[in-house]
């Protein structure tokens, strides 16, 4: 099972992109640091009509759904047993140890009373009706999971073996707690929306927002392995890891299907299809999130365009829009609170996403350039 | 073993059936993941608005501030001919508790009147029977007294998650934003007066009666019998305590009616009700409370909190779908594990690092 192996690539770290990202990730400190001194209303344009802008819909919501690779190829890998995506397993696992821990940190930054973050970790202050502390709550013990699925790796490159075997045999009590956290997390960041009630425009507020979250973890947790395995072949210089990809294509593609097919049939019962023809922002938002989705489908219908790296990476990339739009459609767009309240992100917010998702980028290539994370290639 | 790929079909088709017949009965599934929509506390106290009465002169926003040490609002279009003279709040804000706006149609020639008219709206917490701000707020910041049912914010809890914010159906509570020290602020009925015998500063400074305080249950009693009165009669309006536990005595207020009013308490019923109450004679949506056919008579937190407590009361959900995973997990660990650790044990770390 040569597949197996994992290998790290090697190779210089300080690039001139590593630089680039390097200069993003500054920039957001900089403004970070003025959010500190100054309040959130001095960097942001938060107001009391949109407390929530993109650091938590961008950064959290969508970010911590970038960070589901690590459930879908888990969940392939070992509950469904369908063994040929072990290769995939450490690359997602890692994406998702980033996509979550900075979708914590996003979500430390944006708390208008940071000090008392710690109350949350107070059992005497939980409120268990909560959606939202059980998302925290979530979030927390996810990432401890993935630090401990992800120790393997760090172990291997120390030589530790028997630090290995060890933490092997109980692995899949991690395993498991791996895959059900992030779904709880996900489904629940649907939950959330749906008490804004009317404040949501009826093309999503839904009973089934729960669930609809989960379908986007899906289609987007996926769609990142395959756009970053695709990107990092290019930009590594590895060969395509086509094969499992393109099975992996067809899986995604129906949920995609399944997807899109209850969001219709959801709107029908609402009576909500006529709001998508008002030609509005929110309908705009609508049918880019809509036809996105039906894009990826039309990429990734055909056997023969599922065996090619090109259609896997158009294909995964219109999925991760159509996700990435439902998300944001959910929490911002679709959002009105009336009373001539309007937002806009400043560029100071704009700055740290991009920041937040910087790092990521930079942690991810210090990681495959020195640690056993994506499999080793067979020399010729 | 690979997935089969009519298996595979099968599953889809049973997830879009399951789908469908979700589809089918909306309010059913709705109503089975419902929690208990929740009562009025007997001893409730409220505020009973009637916007009849209203003459718009705002004693009742100055009393607000001061009553809570607040600073006045000065908005920034009006920074060239307002020094710091005129409290200006165009909205209910950080410093600004309680507000009083006005709608206004036409030639805005009859006070009360929808077309051609103007109307007056106090705007403050409602302090609602099932809040959406006690549902949400993960560290229990939001209190709601289970007496008095007042819903109040600790600053000691809050961690400014500002979900309150994001999710308060009448945008009430506010957090302030300027500054690196902010909290979360609102009306909270005054109850550092109430605990002095006193009463709100709204009602306290309320000429007309227009706002009125006592128990939510004789509220809604003096409320029907306004709504009965018709234009021409002369009716005694209360003003202060409708009881006169709190503040001074006050002779009533009265007054002949102009314009007939809705037949409808606002509040009674709305999102699951509240305890501020409404009287109008135009039509609530036109003063901007949420009113209309897409306005559920439950608290939207009674379907967020019935969804979570159909997937984890007890954690019994959770933790029975964590064994399976952890069946599920275990046999198939071993199984793709095994093969590597043997060619580990033979390789004894291979060129690449693999131990
Ligand atoms: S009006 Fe808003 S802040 Fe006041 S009790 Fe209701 S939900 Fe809470
Ligand atoms: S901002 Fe404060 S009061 Fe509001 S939900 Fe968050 S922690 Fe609770
Ligand atoms: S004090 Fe009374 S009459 Fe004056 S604006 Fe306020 S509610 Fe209206």
């Amino acid at each position: 099972m040569a597949t197996h192996e994992h290998a790290p690539v090697g190779g210089r770290l300080v690039t001139a992109p590593f630089i680039f990202l390097f200069v993003i990730v500054f920039a957001a400190a900089v403004i970070l640091t003025q959010r500190f001194v100054f309040g959130l209303g001095g960097v942001t344009h938060l107001s009391d009509g949109y407390p929530w802008g993109i650091w938590i819909a961008i950064d959290l919501i969508i970010g911590t759904a970038l960070g589901c690779g690590g459930l879908v190829v888990a969940l392939l890998v070992y509950i469904v047993n369908q063994g040929e995506y072990h290769p995939l397993a450490r690359a997602a696992l890692m994406t998702s140890l980033f996509g979550y821990t900075m979708g914590a940190i996003a979500v430390m930054i944006d708390l208008g009373r940071w000090w008392l973050g710690y109350n949350i970790m107070l059992p005497w202050l939980w409120n268990t009706n909560s959606v939202l502390l059980e998302t925290a709550l979530c979030i927390f013990l996810y990432i401890i999971v993935l630090i401990i699925e992800f120790g393997p790796t760090f172990f291997e490159r120390l030589g530790l073996k028997e630090s290995r075997r060890r933490l092997h045999r109980v692995m899949f009590v991690f395993t498991a707690l791996g895959v059900l956290l992030p779904m709880m997390h996900q489904s629940s960041m649907g939950t959330v929306v749906i008490l804004l009630g009317y404040k949501l425009s009826p093309l999503w507020q839904s009973q089934l927002l729960t669930v609809n979250f989960l379908f986007t973890a899906f289609t987007m947790g996926f769609a990142i392995v395959a756009f970053e395995s695709t990107l990092s072949s290019v930009a590594l210089k590895r060969p395509f890891e086509t094969r499992l990809l393109s099975r992996l294509c067809y899986i995604m593609m129906w949920v995609l299907i399944i997807f899109l097919g209850v969001r219709f049939i959801d709107l029908l019962r609402l009576g909500a299809w006529p709001l998508a023809f008002r030609m509005d922002v929110q309908a705009i938002s609508f049918w880019v999130e809509y036809l996105s989705g039906i894009a990826a489908i039309a990429l990734l219908w055909q056997e023969r365009n599922r065996m090619h790296p090109r259609y896997i990476f158009l294909g995964a990339s219109a999925m991760l829009l159509n996700g990435f739009m439902y998300r944001l459609n959910c929490y911002l767009i679709g959002y009105d609170p009336g009373h001539g309240w309007s937002y806009y992100p400043s560029t100071g917010e704009i700055i740290v996403t991009l920041g937040i998702f910087a790092i990521q980028i930079m942690l991810y290539l210090v990681f495959v350039k020195q640690l056993p994370v994506l499999h080793a290639v067979r020399k010729a | 073993m690979s997935i089969n790929r009519r298996q595979f079909l099968r599953g889809v088709a049973a997830t879009g059936a399951s789908a469908a017949a979700v589809a089918a009965t909306p309010e059913e599934a709705a109503a089975a993941l419902q929690r208990e929509p929740r009562g009025r506390a007997p001893e409730a106290l409220g505020l009973l608005y009637d916007s009849t009465l209203c003459v718009g002169c705002k004693a009742c926003v100055a009393a607000c501030k001061s009553a809570n040490g607040k600073p006045r609002e000065i908005s920034a279009d009006q920074s060239d001919w307002n020094a710091g003279t005129w409290d200006s709040a165009k909205t209910l804000s950080a410093k600004t508790y309680n507000i009083i706006m006005v709608y206004q149609n036409g030639t805005m020639a009859a006070k009360d009147a929808e077309t051609d008219g103007f109307a007056f709206i106090k705007r403050q917490c409602l302090h609602c029977v099932d809040p959406s701000c006690i549902s949400c707020c993960p560290v229990s910041a939001m209190q709601k007294d289970p007496v008095t049912g007042i819903v109040s914010n600790d600053p000691n809890r809050c961690i400014g998650c500002r979900y309150c914010v994001y999710a308060c159906p009448f945008q009430v509570p506010k957090f302030e934003f300027e500054g690196a020290f902010g909290r979360i602020s609102k009306c909270e009925l005054c109850r550092h007066r109430l605990a002095k015998g006193e009463l709100p500063g709204c009602v306290d400074s309320c000429p007309t009666g227009a706002t009125l305080f006592g128990r939510v249950a004789d509220l809604r009693t003096e409320a029907h019998r306004r709504i009965t009165l018709k234009p021409g009669d002369t009716y005694a309006y209360p003003r202060g305590d409708i009881s006169g536990k709190y503040g001074e005595h006050r002779e009533p207020h009265e007054k002949v009616i102009t314009a007939a009013y809705r037949e409808e308490v606002y509040g009674e019923t709305v999102l699951g009700g509240t305890q501020a109450l409404y009287l109008s004679a135009v039509s609530f949506d036109k003063l901007g409370l949420p009113y209309g056919p897409n306005i559920p008579t439950s608290g939207y937190a009674s379907q967020t909190e019935g969804i979570q407590h159909f997937l984890y009361t007890g954690m019994i959900a959770p933790a029975a779908a964590l064994t399976g995973l952890i069946l599920l997990a275990r046999r198939n660990v071993d199984k793709h594990h095994s093969e590597a650790d043997e060619d580990a044990a033979d390789s004894q770390g291979g060129s690449h690092g693999n131990a």
